[in-house]
């Protein structure tokens, strides 16, 4: 049995049709072409009742009073319930801190806080109903940014602070504050030869996964309930939920339902308690949908954020220092701001040798929308902005965008701001060298015999322009992104494996709380367990709370952790099996006991190729089931002064090159091609993994060009929470992406595979920025870019 | 009120509709047809498009009395509308075939393995266009019926016909190759 994280020394599967390293078709495929698949807000239950939230109009203010008799009465309504109604003493949930209400009390802190839930018969009487609920609210000043939170006689967004950051943060309106010093960057700015300095703003950013915040609550006989949920993370809804309704964790079952989607924006819990207790009130199934404007509403979304670069460099070329200061807007609750901000200060220097650093990155409490998780996690803001100072510095040192950048990559061995060393494979200047490789887009596309098409033209189908006043400009960046959860975070997954004969053949069925989001961790899951069971036929087990925990899927660690879990799992089980079979064949045949057996093709055979048994008479009256749980190496919390500490587990590197064509009169953006290339450690499924990259770059690209959540600075109230005014990448805005996978094996991690999912969304944006800036020569220091900003009308 | 419509072949009546329903919430709810999708409500994201009387629509800007007396065709009954629509078989559906598409349409509810396909499903899996699959039910049915007007279209067409269909797990890429795919299928004859 090798050790956690020991590479694979056997060959064993890789004969086994359907291994890892194919590309096998995913699992779930069919149900969700013929549109079987479950999903939650697919879930339906005789006798259900709908729930609906109501929430705050305002963004922060006092409850004077709320009065819900008008709802009550109004046929068709089961129950409302507010803040008064809550069973227990706790009355809070929060991933880290425990800050957000369940329903409001006395107070709401951000426009759309829910105040009151409704169960009726029918979702537009819930609606109605919810309507009808009449909140007098008193309003308070709002906290929007860092002048209004830290001004000396500031609101406070929390009063009564008693979570574990109060005692180091320099104001209590910021949630967590991590400085990360290295070096001496004042004396090494004396050296510097060049410095360059940037002030950049990243605008609000929205998950907008498709699939809207749903399930349904099913109350049970023994006084418990049964959620159907889709989440990232099923053990830390239930942590959360349980407390609240006043059950143990064991009468709060949860199943996943099928999930449209998440990208962090499920991390945070949304409607399951509140459907929980509706269900527990009317003793009757509960049904809640959010539909697309409360959606907007009832997720976290990514930090806005501001940040201030300087960055030194010699003559030659190499880096002398690096100064920045990451200020990251969290919001009315903390969700995972903490751990964006150990993000954004750790990441914040990129993926580039410097040994002089002065970092400081703070979350700060506002009444804005609460911000949180988002693929990428914090490293997206600082790449932006840090790429965005290497072009700079590029230009002022006159060097290519690319051969500085190379100058200063970091390879396998290269100390990170916060001291950990680099300590697998990091090729970040070949990743740069691969994707400026690859062979241009043809200029002027939409030419042809019958005039220009405009469909691929800036301005598309309203017919802007025929290609006057349009400008080609090609970027690149390149991006380091943390794999798994950080700064000592016991970061485990579980998994369940079973090896049986069922009709005459041999069987696996894997089973784990993961959530499948769309990733395709169950594709994955049943390749690990041909491979290392070499049988053909696997069956995954729904996802529940009945195994033990598998963590969240975020952080791009499922295929690692869970991946882990599940090959360690069925290691054990092989182990079990061939000790079956030396207790039942052993006699037979020396190589029993001195050869290294391989499970192969449903047999047991030897090294050297030599068939000792068929599974089916091993197993023949015997299944063997192993649950347990794996863990990646251990990481360090990050020193709260320094910033000193080993706190990531392993890092992961895409670079992208951007090729966009602009209409400079009109300043509109047609991102012609986003080139990827990626290093992937080992790509378990290259079509998956060539998804991942493609959809993390088209989020990169959205954030670019046209993603943003549009906040009133005088009201802190949401103005564009809609798919007509918050505009994600449509086909026709989404370019063609060739991708160029790298595999180079991390050894510290299973079959040296590297978390993919979010690298790639970092250094999109910031090639598409550059691009733009190559095209029109304009400095644009925010993101997004819209068509003022490139026409001086902003 | 009362709504009679034809839902893939079969007439169908659904009852105590309240005037403000859309088609989308009576497939899904009242019809026991959840495959198309419900992520925006406003016409936005395509995840629910359906075929009215052959023409794609999103059925959540529909309202249910809309539908009275129409043809609506949804991803559960597309494998089947492409079947009729190769074998040239007029409209509606007969007994004989109705006892067929029990059989054949028997799918396992659990591998969905065992029900024949349409063409552009296939392709779906076969190109890894499906991640979370919220917009696959709206983006089969939108390009089944670009196929069906346009067997050879270009990468503008394809792009031009699917620009009312959001998708935020694939970038896009993988669904122009099945789209692509489905198309060099049909000229094949596969």
């Amino acid at each position: 049995m090798p050790a956690n994280g020991a590479p694979t020394k056997i060959t064993q599967g890789s004969h086994t049709k359907g291994g890892i390293g194919e590309s096998t078709l995913r699992p779930d495929g069919t149900l969700k072409v013929t549109g079987e698949f479950a999903y939650s807000s697919d879930m339906w239950h005789e006798d259900m009742l709908w729930g609906q939230i109501l929430r705050s109009t305002v963004a922060h203010a006092e409850i004077v009073s709320i009065d819900t008799s008008e709802a009550l009465a109004l046929p068709g309504v089961y129950a409302v319930m507010t803040y008064d109604d809550l069973p227990t003493e706790v009355k809070h949930y929060g991933l880290e801190i425990q800050d957000t209400p369940v329903l409001a009390h006395g107070k709401v802190r951000h426009h759309g806080e829910p105040v009151a839930i409704v169960a009726a018969d029918h979702p537009e009487t819930a609606r109605r109903a919810a309507a009808k609920i009449k909140v007098d609210y008193r309003e308070l000043p709002v906290v929007t940014d860092e002048r209004t939170a830290l001004a000396p006689d500031a609101v406070l967004v929390h009063e009564h602070r008693d979570d574990h950051h109060i005692g180091h943060v320099p104001h209590p309106n910021i949630v967590h504050r991590q400085p990360i010093v290295r070096g001496d960057a004042a004396a090494a700015a004396a050296r510097a030869d060049v410095i360059v300095r940037g002030e950049y703003t990243f605008g609000m950013q929205d998950q907008a996964f498709l699939g809207p915040e749903s399930g349904l609550a099913v109350p049970e006989e023994d006084g418990g309930v049964h959620l159907y949920i889709a989440t990232q993370w099923l053990h830390s809804d239930l942590r959360q939920i349980a407390p609240v309704l006043g059950l143990p964790e064991k009468k709060v079952r949860m199943t996943l339902a099928g999930v449209g989607g998440a990208f962090g924006g499920r991390e945070d819990l949304s409607m399951q308690i509140h459907a929980c207790l509706l269900a527990l009130r009317t003793g009757k199934p509960v049904k809640i949908v959010y539909n697309r404007f409360e959606s907007f509403f009832g997720h976290v979304h990514r930090h806005p954020a501001k940040l201030t670069y300087e960055h030194g460099a010699t003559r030659d070329g190499k880096l002398t220092h690096v100064k920045c200061r990451i200020v990251l807007d969290g919001g009315a609750y903390a969700s995972a701001s903490p751990a964006v901000v150990g993000n954004a200060s750790s990441l914040g220097v990129g993926p580039y040798v410097v040994d002089d650093v002065d970092i400081e990155a703070i979350a700060l409490y506002t009444n804005n929308p609460p911000c949180g998780a988002m693929r990428g996690f914090g490293a997206v803001q600082a790449c932006f902005a840090y790429e965005a100072q290497m072009d700079k510095l590029a230009r002022e040192l006159g060097l290519d965008p690319v051969e500085f950048r190379q100058r200063n990559a970091m390879e396998q061995g290269t100390l990170m701001p916060t001291g950990q060393p680099v300590d697998s494979p990091a090729p970040v200047a070949e990743l740069l060298r691969r994707v400026k490789a690859m062979p241009l887009p043809p200029e002027r596309q939409w030419e042809s015999s019958e005039g220009a098409d405009v469909r691929q033209l800036p301005g598309g189908l309203s017919n802007t322009t025929h290609g006057e006043g349009v400008v080609r400009g090609i970027g690149y960046a390149v991006g380091i992104k943390n794999v798994g959860f950080s700064e000592g975070f016991d970061d485990y997954s579980t998994a369940k494996v079973r090896m049986e004969v069922i009709a005459g053949e041999p069987v696996a069925t894997v089973h784990t709380a993961m959530a499948e989001v769309g990733q395709g961790g169950v594709t994955v899951h049943a390749q690990i367990a041909r491979s290392e069971l070499g049988v053909s036929r696997v069956t995954i087990h729904p996802a529940d709370t009945q195994v033990g925990s598998a963590g969240s899927t975020s952080a791009s660690r499922q295929t690692y952790v869970t991946g882990g879990a599940v090959k360690n799992a069925c290691e054990l089980v092989r182990e079990r099996v061939l000790e079956i079979g030396r207790r039942k064949f052993g006699s037979y045949h020396p190589a029993w006991a001195t050869a290294e057996l391989l499970l192969e093709g449903g047999k047991v055979v030897t090294d050297g190729g030599e068939a000792l048994a068929d599974l089916v008479d091993v197993l023949e009256g015997e299944a063997v089931e192993v649950e347990e749980e794996w863990r990646h190496r251990p990481t360090e919390a990050f020193d709260l002064r320094t910033g000193q500490g080993n706190g990531h587990v392993q890092y992961s590197f895409a670079a992208h090159r951007a090729v966009v064509e602009v209409d400079t009169e009109l300043g509109l953006v047609k991102v012609i091609e986003l080139a990827c290339a990626q290093d992937v450690g080992k790509a378990l499924n290259p079509l998956s993994v060539i998804g991942q990259i493609q959809g993390g770059t088209t989020q990169g690209l959205g954030v670019a060009v046209m993603e943003e959540i549009i906040v009133d600075p005088k009201t802190a109230k949401v103005r564009n929470p809609s798919f007509t005014d918050y505009l994600i990448p449509t086909i026709l805005d989404t370019p063609t992406i060739p991708v160029d996978v790298l595999e180079l094996a991390d050894e510290h991690a299973p079959y040296g595979l590297r978390g993919i999912g979010e690298a790639p969304t970092l250094s999109s944006t910031p090639a598409v920025l550059a691009a733009i800036r190559n095209a029109t020569g304009l400095e644009l220091n925010r993101t997004p870019v819209r068509p003022e900003h490139l026409t001086g009308t902003a | 009120m009362r709504v009679n419509f034809t839902v893939n072949g079969r007439p169908q009546q659904a009852d105590d509709v309240w005037e403000g329903e859309s088609l989308l919430y009576v497939l899904r709810e009242r019809l026991g047809l959840p495959g198309s999708k419900n992520a925006c409500e406003q016409g936005e994201c395509g995840s629910c498009t359906v075929r009215l009387d052959g023409v794609p629509v999103c059925s959540c800007l529909v309202a249910a009395g809309q539908a009275e007396g129409r043809d609506v065709v949804t991803v559960e009954g597309l494998a089947d509308y492409a079947r009729q629509r190769t074998q040239g078989e007029g409209e509606g559906t007969s007994l004989d075939a109705a006892q067929r598409w029990q059989a054949a349409g028997g799918t396992d509810s659990r591998t969905g393995e065992g029900g024949a396909l349409a063409p552009i499903q296939q392709a779906f899996i076969d190109a890894g266009a499906v991640q979370c699959g919220f917009c696959t039910p709206g983006l089969l049915v939108a390009s089944d019926e670009l196929l069906e007007r346009n067997p050879n279209p270009s990468d503008a067409d394809i792009r031009e016909a699917l620009s009312g269909n959001l998708c935020r797990c694939t970038g896009y890429e993988k669904i122009m190759d099945a789209v692509r795919l489905a198309a060099a299928r049909q000229s094949e004859g596969v």
